[in-house]
């Protein structure tokens, strides 16, 4: 069982993170990589956290918030899979046995909180229309109304799925733990870890390809990369 | 154009730290035009009036109106706007120009943020991670690279769009605008190459013997992907096949 302060912790850091991730700051603190890591550092297992979350960053890679297209909310699914990731007093076997399970959940719990973002943005439009004659004649203190409520209900809705998350996937974690000793850990990290980098090198391809001699300069990295692998 | 009247500087940091808050009400109808008048507020209280006058009151309602840009570059039309009212500009004027710069301003700011930046930063992180950086030093990494970029980008829109005013098209043919994106997609390319095998190296540290099947299977995924990427989403494949690797291990 998770104690409650971890709880309370780790509901705050999704709150954060959710909400920078379009309302305020958006310094991409909501970036799996950023919050699985802290996330991880919350439950006490900061090394977990940041391999959940370099394999998610890797997914990431492929969704941009490009304006007000639906794409998936990685902060609180992320935060969810750090705490997942994270097993307390767990070694690196049985780390590397959850990691498929925190990165799927976290997959999954991206697309959901992604819906949450749109009846979001439907609320947001509830609330200026109840404004929208005080907004009319140029009511500051409607406006500021307006953008106070879309923030707050924004930290709240993202503190909200994250203690969901966590809720539903931490006591999923206890279940699974006895259940999963039929695969290997290096295998779980091996599928991981292929399909995270493969999804992670396609959405590089689709960014850099209009580029002139874009193979040129991936494979100029691809040779930097394997140098430093052999001097390492 | 005369010289832009002096903002003081507290004007200045609010209209800057409210910037930051510009998608707080993102809504489908009126998207940030909210953000915008919210952001844009402190300077209309300089205008003829104060916070009673009709100006205020006018500039408020014309810019709490539909619009929609990339919210960094959002900046750039807050100070376009503010110069604009403070000048006096035909209403007529701010409109069409309100109406003409979403387009542009958006398109720009994905390019080089969404499609540029915010990826070479996670390249660029996961490179560290690659090459053996501690979670601080992946974290700092990527937060204070990328931010480097996001407060300097806000800070320069605000800059240019209250210099420029309504002819702040002069400010979007700037260099970082108009090439920075290549360059940013070349170094992407660059840094991205050598990142991704570095990653795959490292979370399989203690297990390196089957790495070059691994990494031959990676490429493999990657390019069936890319050519598949008409038809679906990468992730989406991810998901499906990580899925059933789930359920293999758990009925195994």
């Amino acid at each position: 069982m998770m104690e409650p302060g971890t709880l309370l912790m780790l509901t705050a850091l999704g709150a954060i993170v959710g909400l920078d991730f379009v309302s305020f700051p958006q310094a991409m603190l909501s970036r799996p990589l950023v919050a699985a890591t802290l996330a991880g550092a919350v439950c006490g297992n900061t090394a977990a956290g940041l391999l959940a979350g370099v394999l998610l960053e890797c997914f990431a890679l492929e969704t941009m918030p490009f304006g007000a297209s639906r794409y998936p909310e990685w902060g609180p699914a992320s935060v969810a899979a750090g705490a997942v990731a994270a097993v307390p007093g767990a070694d690196l076997d049985t780390t590397a046995r959850m990691l498929p399970f925190a990165v799927l959940a976290a997959l999954a719990g991206s697309m959901i909180g992604g819906q949450t973002l749109v009846w979001l943005r439907q609320f947001n439009l509830s609330v200026a229309a109840r404004y929208r004659d005080e907004l009319a004649a140029g009511d500051a203190s409607a406006v500021r109304s307006v953008q106070w409520t879309g923030l707050v209900i924004d930290f709240g809705r993202a503190g909200a799925v994250t203690a969901i998350f966590v809720l539903a996937l931490v006591p999923a974690r206890e279940a699974l733990l006895g259940g999963l000793n039929a695969v290997s850990g290096p295998l779980s990290l091996a599928v991981a870890g292929v399909l995270a980098v493969g999804v992670g090198g396609s959405a590089v391809w689709k960014v850099v390809r209009s580029v002139k001699g874009y193979r040129w300069y991936l494979a100029a990295g691809l040779a930097a990369g394997s140098a430093a692998a052999v001097l390492l | 154009m005369t010289a832009a009247p002096t903002l003081p500087v507290g004007t200045w940091l609010r209209v800057f730290v409210r910037l930051f808050a510009v998608q707080g009400s993102y809504n489908y109808e009126t998207m940030i035009g909210n953000g915008i008048a919210f952001a844009a507020e402190p300077a209309f209280r300089l205008l003829p009036g104060g916070r009673d006058g009709a100006a205020y009151h006018a500039a408020m309602a014309r810019h709490s109106r539909y619009f929609n840009a990339h919210p960094y570059l959002a900046a750039l039309a807050v100070g376009a706007l503010v110069r604009a009212e403070l000048d006096g500009e035909a209403v007529e004027r701010v409109e069409r120009f309100r109406t003409a710069c979403c387009g542009p301003l958006g398109a720009a700011g994905d390019r080089l943020v969404w499609a540029g930046w915010l990826p070479f930063c996670s390249a660029l992180a996961l490179l560290a991670y690659g090459l053996g950086a501690s979670a601080a030093g992946v974290l700092v990494t990527f937060v204070g690279t990328y931010n480097v970029a996001h407060v300097a980008l806000r800070a320069w829109g605000l800059r240019a769009g209250y210099r420029e005013g309504l002819k702040v098209a002069v400010a979007l043919g700037s260099p970082v605008l108009r090439t920075g994106p290549l360059h940013v997609a070349r170094a992407l390319a660059v840094v991205a190459g050598a990142a991704l095998p570095l990653v795959l190296l490292r979370v399989r540290a203690a297990h390196p013997m089957s790495i070059g099947v691994e990494l031959g299977l990676a490429a493999l995924l990657a390019m069936a992907l890319a050519r598949w990427q008409a038809r679906t989403d990468g992730w989406r494949v991810g998901v499906v096949l990580l899925l059933l690797f789930f359920i293999y291990s758990v009925v195994r």
